[in-house]
């Protein structure tokens, strides 16, 4: 503990309470989080206002010192498990609300790998900027894939593979995608640790994410981008 | 303490480790998604001949066929009551394949992380990891391991977690993590930090350093990262055989018998007395790496700029071992 004064949430106007957040988020505390996104909700904040400005907002800052080599998995994850305690008090309200989906990913590890800890960090980096995670799991077939867009109609398909062996499997699925017609359905994502932009290329794929701060950046410019052509 | 690896590099200024396993076995068929260590038990004259790759190649010691046998990981293949048998097997294929050779060769065990995330992060306990690693362990034992070999490992309590496993079934054991998130481990470690872990281990390993992660270069960088610390310990340097690369519907690592043979040679030079390879690496790798060894006089350490020059770049400018740290600092936070 720091010689500083214990701050009072409830005492902070709301830029101030916004920025304490930011800093809280990056700290990981799951309970102040929680206390300050109902302290907002009591104040008459949206609930979308609060998951974009404040949770996702923190969010960003976590996932760009992430990029940069400032923080590592560790904190990340405390990070998304506070971002968690907020938004789980906001879902509900954003449900009823009827307030616009940031996006929604299917994501799961291709047939034949079983690495599945990069899949979650990303899952749970796309769950803290605001997106909608269905995680499908490991070792998952073309078949199981297809079941489960159709079923949950995402806006991004996300695959990853850490084996060399299991990585040419991503184009048996987009190539599927290709064949069926449904290819510009969705944004395809692909990652994982012996993958590079050259090979997301080769195969077919919209980007190859290096990380799960580069996934969850990708993710906000492809879905603005996809705004963008709707709107146009 | 006496134990085969002990002795050799009582004997020996370095030894040459082996190459992949995964690799090589995909090569002779293993399906993905299929548990490398399920062939222990199905295919074994398979596993031998993957042995007699390193052996032949000139490798003083090579692991065994059993880095995902934790009941974590099997668990995933409904293998998890298998541990002790696909362990015991493993080892005792590589005792045969290792004495039969005209020299001595150690069998290392290997022992590769749980894939879980551990507490408080995580969910998997100190309690259930060290019961799972000393599980393994045992197995390794009972099939005549020389040594266990912990391997690319990330998160430091993991690494702790194994070596009490290890304290356990009372074996010596050798220890390496992968630096492959801007120069440190993914959870954050550096080459310093491991230095300091392994001192702090009430039973420190034989040799501690580095395997996988991306490329020779970072390797190598990890490796004077180690040796700045005025270790004592011998250093394992097991780098992957270049990068991979996607060509005509498969993969392969792009890195040449003539660039791994330049790799051993500079890891000996930063320090380094364990040297092998990781993913990539098949034995034509391991015979130009041995020679190089053995004909090569030692020269100086070499610097970053030599490393890029000779090797290739790094996958980061920097890897936190630094004056000021390494990257940019924290944030600033308003309270703690």
């Amino acid at each position: 503990m720091s010689d500083e004064e214990e701050i009072i949430l409830s005492e902070l106007n709301d830029d101030e309470l916004v920025d304490q957040m930011f800093d809280d988020l990056y700290d990981g505390l799951k309970e102040e989080i929680e206390e300050a996104t109902n302290i907002l909700l009591e104040r008459g904040w949206e609930p979308y206002d609060i998951l974009t400005r404040a949770l996702v907002g923190g969010m960003t800052v976590v996932g760009a010192d992430f990029r940069d080599g400032i923080l590592f998995v560790p904190e990340v994850l405390l990070a998304a498990n506070a971002m968690k305690g907020g938004m789980a008090i906001l879902k509900p309200l954003l449900a009823e609300t009827g307030a616009p989906q940031i996006g929604k990913m299917v994501i799961g590890t291709v047939k034949g790998d079983i690495h599945d800890i990069g899949k979650n960090l990303v899952g749970m980096m796309m769950e803290g900027a605001g997106f909608e995670v269905i995680d499908i799991g490991i070792n998952n077939a073309v078949e199981s894939y297809m079941e489960t867009l159709e079923a949950e109609q995402p806006d991004i398909l996300g695959m990853s593979a850490l084996l060399t062996t299991t990585m040419p499997y991503m184009k048996v699925v987009i190539d599927h995608l290709v064949t069926t017609g449904k290819r510009d359905d969705y944004i395809v994502l692909v990652g994982g640790a012996p993958l590079n932009e050259e090979f997301g290329k080769a195969i077919g794929a919209d980007a190859y994410c290096r990380d799960a701060a580069v996934a969850v950046e990708t993710a906000k410019e492809m879905m603005s981008r996809k705004h963008n052509q709707m709107s146009a | 303490m006496t134990n085969a690896l002990t002795k050799l590099l009582e004997t020996r200024d370095w030894l040459l480790a082996d190459g992949a396993t995964g690799t090589n076995l995909f090569n002779m068929g293993l399906m993905s998604g299929d548990a490398p260590e399920l062939w222990n038990a199905d295919e074994p004259a398979k596993i031998k001949a993957l042995y007699q790759i390193a052996v032949d190649s000139g490798s003083d010691l090579f692991l065994t066929n059993s880095f995902g046998g934790n009941a974590s990981r099997l668990k995933l293949h409904d293998a998890q009551n298998r541990v002790l048998e696909l362990n015991r097997i493993a080892a005792e294929l590589g005792r045969e394949i290792a004495d039969a050779a005209n020299r001595p060769i150690v069998v290392a065990g290997s022992v590769g992380p749980t894939g879980d995330i551990m507490e408080p992060v995580g969910d998997l306990s100190h309690a259930d990891a060290v019961e799972m690693f000393h599980e393994q362990a045992e197995g390794l034992k009972e099939g005549g391991a020389d040594v266990l070999w912990l391997e690319t490992i990330s998160a430091p309590e993991e690494f702790k977690a194994a070596a009490e496993g290890f304290a356990l079934a009372d074996m010596p054991w050798c220890g390496t993590m992968s630096f492959d998130t801007a120069g440190r481990t993914m959870m954050g470690v550096t080459s310093a930090d491991l230095v300091k872990l392994v001192e702090e281990l009430p039973n420190p390993p034989i040799g501690f350093g580095a395997n996988c992660g991306v490329g020779a270069s970072d390797l190598l960088r990890t490796v004077l990262g180690f040796s700045a610390q005025g270790t004592e310990r011998p250093i394992i340097s097991k780098g992957n055989a270049g990068i991979p690369k996607y060509v005509d519907g498969h993969i392969h690592y792009d890195g040449t018998p003539t660039l791994m043979a330049d790799y051993a040679v500079m890891a000996r030079d930063a320090g380094a007395t364990i040297i092998g390879g990781c993913c990539g690496t098949k034995g034509e790798h391991l015979v130009a790496m041995r020679e190089a060894l053995e004909t090569r006089p030692r020269s100086e350490r070499p610097t970053l700029e030599s490393i890029a020059d000779q090797i290739g770049g790094f996958s980061s400018a920097q890897d936190g071992t630094e004056d000021d740290g390494g990257a940019p600092k924290r944030r600033r936070r308003r309270r703690s």
